[in-house]
């Protein structure tokens, strides 16, 4: 800023300071505007035609993540010397809730769009081809952990099952009264797995015994565990998270 | 009027509507990502603080996520619009361009005594030059270290580039720091060199010769 010389007299600078009050009173209301939009956002973001839009524009989302995602695109592995220890305990519950499901009475229940509909044990679920993987499991919070899980492709299974594959959904319900689905691309993805084991041990209730469904191409919340059911259809089911306005596709 | 006798006063134009539109929008997005990725940082903080929840948007971490992911489009298609503007019209090797570091410090030096003189607005100091590339860099980095922490498997190559997923966390928080102090260094200075505010809007400025 060029300083003004004091020797200037008032009377020669009063049109010019006039037109400089009135511009500092007009940026200040407009500071003022901008604080006030920030300090009244949980309002802006409740407002149902903002919310609209919001919603709208986080549904045009899933459809640009559906054409960048890649079938063949593989989440990055690591070496086991790289998993997180402890592996942090997630859920919209405490740790002191978590759920325990009786491994002998367990049954996986099918439904939907698939040709055999019949329930699956735990030893009929052991008993498929297994495969580990150690990948980053990567929280919608914006935190993430390396761990390792086994289990069969989801793919595989899906087969096993007759499931029509040309079907946009699979839904899951858990035993934790928790939901969720995805797309059929990321379900039939080489890295999703049905997963039974985490470091090599079945999988701790904390993890979600009986079952765990890891998605390394999806945020953390898109790994339903405790699943006690499933379902292919073409009617969105929605989630859990999802239904409060987390974006449902959430690929990683 | 006396014009003939105070000097003649005319309009000159400095800011073309390009340069104008695109930097309202950009500052509409800016604030509404720099809000919201507050509150996005503060679900899961990597440096030990938090922003006060009273200047974040969203109300919560989804709604906040919702904004970020909205006005991420603003942001980078805006500035798509702006940089090609600026490549192809010349807009930024005329005005940017050239750039001395001696000449950067020197006129940071000057305006830290009060003593920069803003006399042309149609000519940019080179302390003005440093300022305005920086914040196109820093743009640059937040969008590809935010398409990293978007899509670390779909864009795992950009992730790479800074370390993997949580690599470009960081480089995504540095580059909202800069961007920020930079912002506040500008309206700092809007606010000493007031006539400069109607000229980012109407595009004229008063010159007296």
């Amino acid at each position: 800023m060029k300083k003004r010389s004091m020797a200037t007299s008032l009377a020669d600078q009063s049109p010019k300071l006039v037109r400089s009050i009135e511009r500092r009173l007009f940026l200040r209301q407009g500071l003022s505007l901008g604080a006030l939009a920030l300090l009244s956002g949980c309002d802006l973001t409740d407002d149902e035609g903002v919310q609209k839009v919001l919603t709208g524009i986080s549904r045009w989302n899933d459809g640009v993540q559906g054409w960048l995602f890649s079938s063949t695109k593989l989440a990055p592995e690591f070496p086991e010397s790289a998993i997180t220890k402890p592996f942090p305990f997630n859920a919209f519950y405490g740790e002191d809730e978590i759920t325990l499901v009786d491994g002998n009475s367990y049954k996986l229940e099918i439904e939907g769009l698939v040709r055999e509909k019949r329930p699956w044990t735990l030893p009929e679920l052991y008993a498929l081809p297994q495969t580990s993987q150690v990948t980053r499991h990567i929280c919608v919070e914006g935190w993430s952990a390396i761990g390792k899980w086994s289990g069969v492709r989801f793919s595989v299974f899906l087969e096993r099952i007759g499931a029509d594959t040309t079907a946009k959904y699979v839904g899951f319900t858990c035993a934790d009264d928790y939901y969720t689905s995805v797309d059929m691309a990321t379900a039939l993805h080489p890295q999703t797995l049905l997963t039974f084991r985490y470091a090599d041990e079945i999988l701790p209730p904390k993890y979600g015994f009986p079952m765990k469904l890891r998605i390394p191409t999806k945020l953390g919340f898109k790994n339903p565990k405790h699943i006690v059911a499933m379902f292919v259809t073409n009617e969105y089911p929605g989630g859990y998270w999802e239904d409060q306005g987390y974006n449902w596709f959430s690929g990683s | 009027m006396g014009a003939a006798q105070q000097g003649h006063t005319d309009w000159v134009k400095i800011h073309p509507l390009m340069v104008r539109i695109t930097h309202w929008i950009n500052a509409l997005a800016i604030l509404v990502m720099v809000a919201s990725g507050w509150r996005i940082y503060n679900a899961s903080p990597i440096f030990p603080f938090r922003f006060p929840n009273e200047l974040t948007l969203g109300g919560w971490l989804a709604g906040a996520l919702q904004w970020h992911f909205a006005a991420m489009w603003l942001l980078a298609l805006n500035g798509l619009a702006y940089l090609a503007y600026g490549i192809l019209s010349g807009h930024f090797r005329r005005k940017l361009l050239p750039i001395s570091l001696r000449e950067v410090i020197r006129d940071v030096l000057e305006a830290l005594r009060g003593r920069l003189s803003h006399e042309d607005l149609s000519m940019y100091n080179a302390a003005q030059r440093a300022a305005y590339l920086a914040i196109i860099l820093c743009g640059i980095a937040l969008v590809f270290s935010g398409l990293a922490i978007w899509k670390p498997v779909q864009l795992q190559e950009i992730a790479a580039l800074m370390g993997g997923y949580e690599g470009a966390r960081v480089v995504h928080f540095i580059a909202m720091s800069l961007l920020v102090f930079i912002v506040l260094v500008h309206v700092a200075m809007v606010i000493l060199v007031p006539r400069s505010l109607p000229t980012m809007i109407t595009g004229r400025a008063r010159r007296i010769s």
